[in-house]
């Protein structure tokens, strides 16, 4: 997959995108956004915060608040595991986490192979994805972090 | 070498310069002081003025010129620094240090201040506008020059100056030329520049080449004076080792013998001015010499040479305690990184337990080890943001002084505990709450004159500020021996203002308190001083946003007392950790006045759902914690609980309800809002011995979500801070 994909780098831009699962559907992020990968571990919840986010992780000292993806996606939220992952992420200035179901591998995607997301309905769902990108038989949707956690309109985690 | 790197190189000279000008003019006005105390005032500011020549700072030079002046009266006996003059020498201290912040901010200066300050200064100025005559040399660190005392500036055949001139090894380690100094000179007049090369030692490939090792003997033949010459020296004086003395027509040193040496000149090509061809140069094919160590031919030519001129490891050593200044962010981080260190050590305790091992196991042992370094480093890192209170205090006095300026009244400044060391952050925002209660304190505290004498007290009135460490934490206490508090006034007033009922039934520490609610404002007239308006409440916010607290002594007619309570650290907090709704939390301990297990008859409901807890014959509004922060309502009746007695701005005092208290200890603060944003009821979060995240509670955010509350009507309060000019 890594290889067959890295052959297309030729005439354009080469982004790197780590695929993950939600709600039983691919997404991916870009990899260069990831500071690292870990396992769930129980947070520390916060009073008066949006459903969207579970609380509060220890990270090496830093105080990292954790998404959970499915719900700002607009899934159904799901109750956590030590089988699910949190992928720490930056985010402008600030670093959170986001609660997944699984990562499964990183894509090498010539800027070609990304379609801008079909525009159905618009609605806060919808702006989060801002491309999807065909693998084999299925698709991927890109996700567009700042678009998502709605960056440029203060303030971007609690209301 | 940026220009400004080096202005700002002059900037933090002129900090410690200032210091040492506060300091001397002090001493000299407690009667502390001897002579020296005047000279090294006069050094201060002279050195200042030198500096501030080289920046083009007019108004600074000016300015210091003139104070200089006065100074060398008072050096030279002609003036005494009696009660006539002293109070203009500190207010003349307190305008070199304003202009010198204007000069630094770039700001405008209150021309008047200054301007009526010249015109104390000028009144005491033996011949005004006239150049001293430099009876005196300044010369702080004469080396190497036999006849020291010479200075005549009485010489009528004067020609000149022979300037001889040995940079030392800072000196050129803080990037300076020695060229741009002596181009410098060359500006005032026609030189001749001679270098002294025998200090290079042999092996000078393998040579330190920050060190000095050359150093000039200079002839200048110029009209200017002794002092403009040593000016063109004020800013390295420091860092190097200059005489001046003045010469004669025909080259010679007055009165002074200066063994010729041999020596290889070096011209100065950056003056403009012809090389002296006695000196024949051995190297001026090459460009910018004069900043490196010059090459071998010149060094075997050197070397028999003459010895007088030979110092520079002294430099160093004339420092009587070294200091090194570091960027702030760099300690914080350092604090930081100790912070984990010490999380990090509780956690490997828990597992070490949670697997196990026995007390007297060897890893038991090194484990406690590992703890006591632990903690020693972080109290080495937070001494080195600790500061002492001085400049604070220092600030404090001009305070009074310009209060007392402006009320006419007589007021004696008496600090205790200067060197209490405080942390830096503590030190700067403690800076508005203070002078707004040394401003109170003699705006309202301490009465006229006339008033004091018929009470059979002194006319003078007396405000002490003490620091002092009490039990792991800072103790201020702010001490005026004025009238006291007018509790009926004050109590009068607050019923006017709304802020308690007419009969309601106080005790004298809770009239004391109504000093801090909002809106109060005992101020008869607004006076530009401290009736503005934001009162004791700001004071009090302020200082509890430190984590601290404030109290009130006072007693009729024998004064008031001010005591503010600090913690050494703002990093770390003393916190109660507890559990509410399974999570735990934290609330500081500097908050907390009182824990209750109440009984349950001493719980009543006001209405449906608003519990009061009756304290003392006084009822108090309960919040659930739980519910206050958002978790759904429990079944555990609140007299299963534990009440955490709180007192805040917005409401007098209220009961924190909480499952159960588990432990008391430091925590460390961490801040949220860089990654998710501000938390009503919640002010940070720390990270417990377990690696678990627990938030800190905010109770003041927590009481205000009461709104039944008797004081909670109140006007809203403002929340400008206390410069601001405010509402009533």
């Amino acid at each position: 997959m890594y290889d067959e994909t890295k052959a297309v780098a030729d005439d354009g831009a080469v982004f790197e995108f780590i695929s993950l699962y939600v709600g039983e559907q691919s997404f991916c992020i870009e990899l260069n956004r990831i500071r690292e990968i870990r396992r769930w571990e129980p947070v520390t919840m916060l009073p008066h915060s949006p459903p969207f986010v579970l609380g509060v992780v220890n990270l090496r000292g830093a105080v990292i608040p954790i998404i959970d993806l499915a719900s700002k996606l607009g899934f159904p939220p799901f109750e956590p595991t030590k089988r699910n992952v949190i992928i720490i992420c930056n985010l402008g200035e600030q670093v959170i986490g986001l609660l997944v179901e699984s990562v499964s591998e990183i894509l090498t995607v010539d800027l070609s192979e990304m379609q801008e997301a079909p525009r159905i309905k618009e609605d806060a769902n919808n702006t989060a994805i801002c491309g999807v990108i065909s693998i084999k038989d299925d698709m991927t949707r890109v996700i567009d972090l700042e678009a998502m956690m709605g960056i440029g309109e203060e303030p971007a985690l609690n209301e | 070498m940026s220009g400004n790197s080096i202005r700002d190189i002059f900037f933090q000279e002129c900090e410690d310069l200032s210091d040492a000008l506060t300091d001397g003019l002090n001493e000299m006005a407690d009667g502390t002081g001897d002579s020296e105390t005047v000279n090294a005032v006069f050094r201060a500011v002279h050195s200042i003025k030198g500096s501030g020549g080289a920046f083009g700072l007019e108004d600074l030079v000016g300015f210091a010129h003139k104070f200089e002046t006065v100074l060398d009266a008072v050096r030279s006996h002609e003036l005494q620094a009696d009660d006539n003059l002293m109070p203009i020498l500190l207010r003349s201290g307190d305008v070199l240090i304003d202009l010198i912040e204007a000069a630094r901010m770039e700001t405008e200066i209150n021309q008047e201040a200054v301007d009526t300050t010249l015109a104390a200064l000028a009144e005491f100025l033996p011949d005004e506008d006239q150049e001293p005559e430099e009876e005196f040399s300044f010369q702080p660190m004469v080396l190497a020059i036999p006849d020291v005392a010479v200075s005549g500036a009485e010489e009528d055949t004067q020609a000149g100056f022979r300037i001889s001139f040995t940079p030392a090894r800072a000196f050129y380690e803080v990037g300076n030329d020695p060229l741009h100094l002596i181009a410098a000179l060359g500006d005032l007049g026609s030189l001749e520049v001679i270098a002294d090369l025998s200090q290079i030692p042999d092996d000078i490939d393998n040579s330190d080449w920050e060190n000095g090792y050359l150093s000039w003997d200079i002839k200048l033949e110029t009209p200017a004076t002794d002092e403009t010459v040593k000016a063109v020296f004020g800013f390295v004086e420091d860092l190097c080792t200059v005489s001046v003395h003045p010469m004669g027509t025909n080259g010679e040193v007055l009165r002074t013998t200066t063994p010729e040496a041999a020596v290889a000149a070096i011209p100065e090509n950056g003056a403009g001015e012809p090389p002296s061809p006695e000196a024949p140069s051995k190297q001026d094919s090459e460009g910018d010499k004069s900043s490196g160590p010059p090459e071998d031919p010149a060094k075997t030519a050197a070397k028999p040479a003459k010895g007088p001129v030979k110092s520079p490891p002294s430099a160093a050593a004339r420092e009587a305690k070294a200091t090194l200044r570091v960027d702030l962010e760099r300690v914080d981080r350092l604090i930081n990184a100790v912070g984990e260190l010490i999380i990090n050590q509780s956690v490997i305790a828990q597992r070490i337990e949670d697997a196990g091992l026995g007390k007297s196991d060897d890893i038991q042992v090194d484990l406690e080890d590992y703890k006591h370094l632990a903690r020693e480093i972080q109290e080495g890192v937070m001494a080195i943001r600790a500061q002492p209170v001085k400049p604070l205090f220092q600030r404090m006095a001009r305070i009074v002084r310009e209060v007392t300026a402006a009320t006419g009244k007589k007021v004696q400044f008496v600090t205790v505990g200067e060197g209490t060391e405080v942390d830096k952050t503590l030190v700067e925002r403690l800076s508005d709450p203070l002078t707004h209660m040394i401003r109170n304190a003699i705006d309202h505290g301490i009465e006229e004159s006339e008033t004091r004498v018929r009470a059979g007290k002194d006319p003078e009135g007396v405000i002490q500020l003490s620091a002092e460490h009490r039990s792991g934490n800072v103790l201020i206490e702010i001490m005026d021996d004025g009238a006291g508090l007018n509790r009926d006034r004050i109590k009068a007033i607050a019923v006017e203002k709304g802020i308690v009922a007419e009969d309601a039934d106080l005790s004298v520490t809770e009239i004391d308190q109504l000093l801090f609610a909002p809106g109060f404002s005992t101020a008869k007239e607004v006076t530009n001083l401290s009736g503005r308006g934001v009162g004791m409440d700001v004071v009090k916010t302020a200082i509890t946003s430190l984590g601290g607290r404030i109290g009130i002594s006072s007693s009729p007619g024998q004064g008031s007392t001010f005591s503010i309570t600090l913690p050494l650290t703002l990093a770390v907090m003393d916190g109660m950790v507890v559990t509410v709704a399974d999570q735990t939390m934290v609330i500081p301990i500097a908050s907390v006045s009182e824990t209750i297990r109440p009984r349950k008859e001493d719980i009543f409901m006001l209405g449906v759902e608003h519990p009061v807890l009756q304290i003392r014959g006084e009822y108090i509004p309960i919040v659930d914690l739980g519910t206050a922060l958002g978790h759904p309502a429990r079944d555990i009746p609140l007299e299963n609980r534990v009440f955490l007695l709180v007192r805040t701005e917005k409401i007098s005092q209220c009961a924190i309800a909480v499952d159960g208290i588990s432990d008391q200890r430091q925590v460390v603060i961490k801040s949220l809002e860089g990654d998710y944003g501000k938390i009503t009821g919640i002010s940070a979060a720390t990270i417990l011995g377990d690696g678990k995240i627990a938030l800190i509670v905010d109770p003041d955010g927590i009481a205000s979500a009461v709104s039944a509350a008797p004081m909670s009507q109140l006007p809203a309060q403002p929340s400008s801070p206390l410069t601001e000019p405010a509402h009533v």
